[in-house]
């Protein structure tokens, strides 16, 4: 029992040292760059899986606060000419804006349920896109360049990668307080049956919202830093709605509404799209393969990676001590002398 | 004794059908009282209208004195009112103890929203809920694995989490075994003696007959009776209601005859 219950934070601990020691010992920038773009990824699926997931309410408008994080970092650093590791400030501002703006997106979106509401979420985001595209701040089709910056070239992506890892670890732990919480079991009883959970009181626009602009508020930040690090936001990469769509993907990969899924579901899907993107075919295919992953989860695995392979796990376990219980018992049954002996 | 929960004159039309047409019925304080009538006479919509779950037309609904009428389903369950549904509504996706869990506990309010669901005391009261309902042996299994009979029973244990003043029960013998019906009828009583107060809609006559005092008949979205068992069961008003009218009676038999 307390071999088990150590596993756990066994796993975490080293995974997290792993995370940490990764751009000390794997120092090729091309590497490092990569791994980057994952933990971004990581931050924006746990966030996205802390609202949708949990409340069921899919998502595909959270775009929306990582071009806004973006735009913002992008604005505000040239405007103010902030210099080298000072944009890194910008980026709770980036994220706080990302809530701010789900405040009045998510009262709006949220009224409606389901297939509405993934649809209301996509149009927003496209007003949010269109809206880049035609703005003078905003920097119309071309978009905004970062500036250099003056990094050490040896280390230049250490900074990016720890604040990456940074924002990635506090969503994936507030993702699991959420769950556990009263909050959580709300936000999970909307899941299952809006009405019911309201009529036991849980006040369900309110715990909805609130996930909403939680979830946004890292997604902002993310996009913020993505900005710095790419150093080019336009509309069609700062509002990618690709970007929606790889996300679910990788919580429904994962475990939709499991704290771990998306963070599998990200640790699998954007290192192999990067590689692909950079090893074998750059363009569209990619998106195809994407696709096709995508009907192949809902087909075979509908509940994601995590709880199914738990499931397995568990059925084999209960099956193993079963074997062993009857296995030990079998010295004890009875022979058929002993049962002609008992009738006779 | 006083009224707890009363309805005056309550109609809910649903496009040119109405359901409810002046529905007036009036609940004391530590009653278990019975809700009864034909298909479609409007009980369940009665039951939506009082917790908030179908706005009414006009009429007024007041517990306590207090008039609550429309209000949204949440501010309903807080005020005391607990239901539960005709067809059970359980969370299937979660556990027996995290269904337990979801219904706000108005007298606890928690100011950290991300502490940890179920401190020791809400287990230990969800816990005892379970054990009184017979299903604590399952708290950690999916609810979506119990029988229908044990789902009528998390429903119940998880609508009495909050302590709710009366509980608005819709068919809780409907679907479930003859001797899971007597344990049931049961818990109603013990509650009742705890002093909660209930307002029962069931089909099976011996179940109401045998729980309920008084009982209240609707018909075409009318309280056409009301009253002790015996008094509603010999009531020709009620007979008619629920076996047509005298003269449908003739129609009837004229029609047999005629083939």
């Amino acid at each position: 029992m307390s071999a088990s219950r150590l596993t756990r934070p066994v796993a975490i601990g080293a995974l997290l040292a792993f995370a940490v020691a990764f751009p000390l010992v794997f120092t090729n920038p091309a590497v490092t760059t990569n791994a980057i773009y994952t933990l971004i990824f990581v931050a924006w699926a746990a966030a996205w899986n802390s609202f949708s997931g949990y409340s069921g309410y899919i998502s595909l408008g959270h775009a929306v606060f990582f071009g806004s994080g973006a735009y913002f970092t992008a604005i505000a650093t040239i405007d103010w000419r902030l210099p080298g590791s000072d944009v890194f400030w910008l980026l709770p501002l980036a994220g706080l804006l990302g809530g701010v703006i789900a405040v009045p997106f998510g009262i709006f979106a949220l009224r409606v349920r389901r297939h509405t509401f993934v649809v209301i979420t996509i149009a927003v985001f496209f007003i949010f896109q269109l809206t880049a595209y035609n703005l003078a701040v905003t920097g119309g089709t071309s978009g905004l360049l970062a500036p250099t910056i003056n990094f050490a070239a040896a280390t230049y992506n250490n900074p990016f990668y720890y604040i990456a890892l940074g924002i990635a670890v506090g969503t994936v732990l507030i993702s699991w307080l959420i769950r556990r919480s009263r909050f959580g079991l709300q936000l999970r009883a909307i899941r299952d049956d809006e009405d019911r959970a309201r009529g036991l009181g849980v006040r369900a626009m309110r715990v909805k919202l609130s996930a909403f602009v939680f979830s946004a508020v890292p997604v902002g930040m993310v996009g913020g830093l993505w900005w710095y690090f790419t150093t080019l936001v336009d509309p069609s990469s700062g509002f990618d709605p690709l970007n929606d769509v790889a996300v679910a993907l990788m919580a429904f990969l994962g475990g939709l509404g499991t704290v771990s899924g998306p963070v599998l579901g990200a640790l699998i899907i954007e290192p192999s799209y990067l590689y692909f993107q950079q090893q074998v075919a750059a363009g569209y295919f990619i998106w195809m393969l994407y696709g096709a992953l995508f009907l192949l989860v809902i087909l075979v695995l509908p509940r994601g990676i995590i709880p199914t392979t738990a499931e397995r796990i568990g059925n084999w376990l209960d099956r193993k001590r079963r074997n062993g219980a009857v296995a030990r018992r079998e010295p004890q049954v009875v022979t058929a002398a002993d049962r002609d002996k008992e009738l006779a | 004794m006083s009224s707890l929960l009363r309805t005056d004159a309550v109609s809910k039309a649903f496009g040119g059908v109405q359901a409810l047409s002046g529905a007036t019925i009036d609940i004391e304080r530590g009653a278990i009282a019975g809700l009864i009538g034909p298909n479609g006479s409007g009980k369940t919509t009665l039951f939506n209208v009082i917790t908030g779950y179908a706005r009414a037309d006009s009429g007024q609904v007041f517990l306590d004195g207090k008039a609550i009428t429309n209000a949204r389903p949440e501010r309903v369950f807080g005020l005391g009112i607990g239901r539960t549904f005709q067809l059970t509504r359980i969370f299937p996706s979660m556990t027996v103890l995290e269904n337990m869990l979801i219904a706000g506990q108005h007298k606890e309010r928690s100011r950290n929203p991300l502490a940890r669901a179920g401190g020791a005391g809400a287990r230990r009261h969800a816990m005892d809920l379970l054990d009184f309902v017979g299903i604590a042996s399952h708290t950690s299994a999916l609810a979506q694995t119990l029988s229908y009979g044990q789902r009528k029973l998390l429903e119940l244990a998880y609508v009495l989490v909050a302590d709710p003043e009366i509980l608005l029960l819709d068919e809780p013998a409907g679907g479930v075994n003859p001797s899971l019906i007597n344990i049931i009828a049961d818990k109603i009583r013990e509650l009742n003696a705890a002093r909660k107060t209930f307002l029962i809609v069931e089909h099976n006559m011996d179940f109401v007959m045998g729980l309920c005092d008084p009982i209240m008949v609707l018909d075409y979205g009318m309280v056409i009776a009301s009253g002790p068992p015996e008094v509603v069961r010999n009531d020709p008003k009620v007979l008619d209601a629920y076996l047509g009218t005298g003269d449908e009676d003739d129609d009837l038999e004229d029609g047999r005859a005629g083939t």
